[in-house]
């Protein structure tokens, strides 16, 4: 039983965090619940359309393609740097000079904005130009990430893990640090093996940081838009159009404000379900 | 209209109204009966009220997306059925 908490004082200090959530969260989700059901073309003026707009993109293939593009790419992206992250934070030294030197490189390419980084491996990938393009077509394989659906895919897989592993070693890593030396002098007497250390004591000493790491790529990956968009635009056709470049095609490019609203609120739950889920199953058990 | 561009509705009003007098409430329950009330429930997760309202909040949000998909307008059974739900939910999770 818990005890009733006498002083409540500390709210209080908690109240400039809930203004600014409600000015930068909650006023434009609300604002956009608002947009869902409505239709406009502009000037403020807007007209009641009910659930015209849910029932529309519920059924939309369109919609369908995107949402199974998304999840194809995250769980990609997901199955490829989790653990890669995690191998190569096991790698790392953990004294010595290179260790900031490793850090430091693995730093480096989470430091690259993430248009810089889609304009990058767009130059870097051209068959014509690019210094990887020129390579893969001289080793004799067909690739043009420009015109061909496989090579586009690859080419916007590789650029996630490129660009974003590095967390996913920089956070497993603090994990790997955190293990007192004791553990592994133990495991040693016990004459345990490389991989009974690893499944026994580092990776349950990790699951708090992989739990973070794992949402924080899952959700990045869900809402990916600017390196893909700068790298293919969508293209070619439609088969690396994700879902948040799609929606904003719908809301930017068509201007379909309502339609729009409408996605970001299903595009939202499927965000919040998933994370929800995903910590759920990870941090199960974690309080016995 | 200072609010206009929010382009606010009676209907979306009265939802946020709604979401709003449910957090109330579970402050009001919080404070006369404070911990939570955890347990571990038939899906084996350890859940306390607040994430008990979560859950039904969400599933609701589920529910009728699903019953537009499959059904269309109006969403009343979808409301039926998230009620039913919901009450499931602080039963048994």
């Amino acid at each position: 039983m818990t005890a009733r908490t006498t002083n409540q004082k500390a709210w209080w200090l908690v109240a400039p965090v809930v203004v600014l959530v409600a000015f930068n969260a909650l006023v434009p989700m609300m604002t956009v619940v608002n947009y869902s059901f409505q239709e406009t073309f502009g000037d403020n003026v807007f007209f009641w359309e009910g659930f015209k707009w849910y029932e529309e993109l519920l059924r939309s293939e369109r919609f369908h393609d995107a949402l199974v593009r998304q999840l194809a790419f995250t769980a990609t992206i997901l199955a490829i740097e989790v653990p890669l992250g995690v191998a190569i934070a096991l790698a790392m030294p953990r004294r010595g000079p290179w260790v900031s030197v490793c850090l430091v490189l693995m730093a480096l390419p989470l430091l690259i904005p993430w248009n810089v980084v889609g304009a990058m491996w767009n130059i870097f990938a051209l068959p014509d130009i690019g210094l990887l393009g020129r390579l893969i077509n001289g080793l004799g394989v067909d690739y043009n990430f420009t015109q061909d659906p496989t090579s586009a895919w690859v080419t916007t897989v590789v650029m996630d893990v490129w660009h974003w592993t590095s967390l996913v070693v920089l956070l497993a890593y603090a994990g790997l640090c955190s293990i007192p030396d004791a553990y592994y002098q133990a495991a040693k007497i016990d004459g345990a093996s490389a991989w009974s250390v690893f499944r026994h004591i580092q990776l349950p000493k990790m699951k708090r940081v992989l739990t973070i790491a794992i949402l924080l790529r899952f959700m990045d990956s869900f809402m990916i838009y600017t390196e893909p968009f700068v790298l293919t635009g969508g293209g070619p056709g439609n088969t690396t159009t994700f879902l948040s470049i799609d929606l904003v095609k719908v809301a930017l490019g068509q201007f379909d404000l309502g339609p729009a609203a409408a996605m970001s609120l299903v595009y939202f739950m499927i965000v919040l379900l998933l994370s929800w889920v995903f910590y759920t199953v990870m941090m199960r058990n974690e309080g016995t | 209209m200072l609010l206009s561009w929010m382009a606010w509705t009676w209907q979306t009003a009265a939802f946020f109204v709604l979401v709003a007098l449910a957090l109330v409430a579970m402050g009001i329950w919080e404070w006369r009966s404070p911990g939570g009330a955890p347990r571990r429930g038939i899906l084996g997760l350890d859940t306390t009220r607040g994430d008990r309202l979560f859950i039904s909040l969400l599933g609701a949000g589920f529910i009728h997306l699903g019953w537009l998909a499959a059904f269309g307008a109006p969403p009343w059974g979808a409301l039926a059925v998230s009620v039913l739900f919901a009450v499931a939910v602080f039963r048994w999770v």
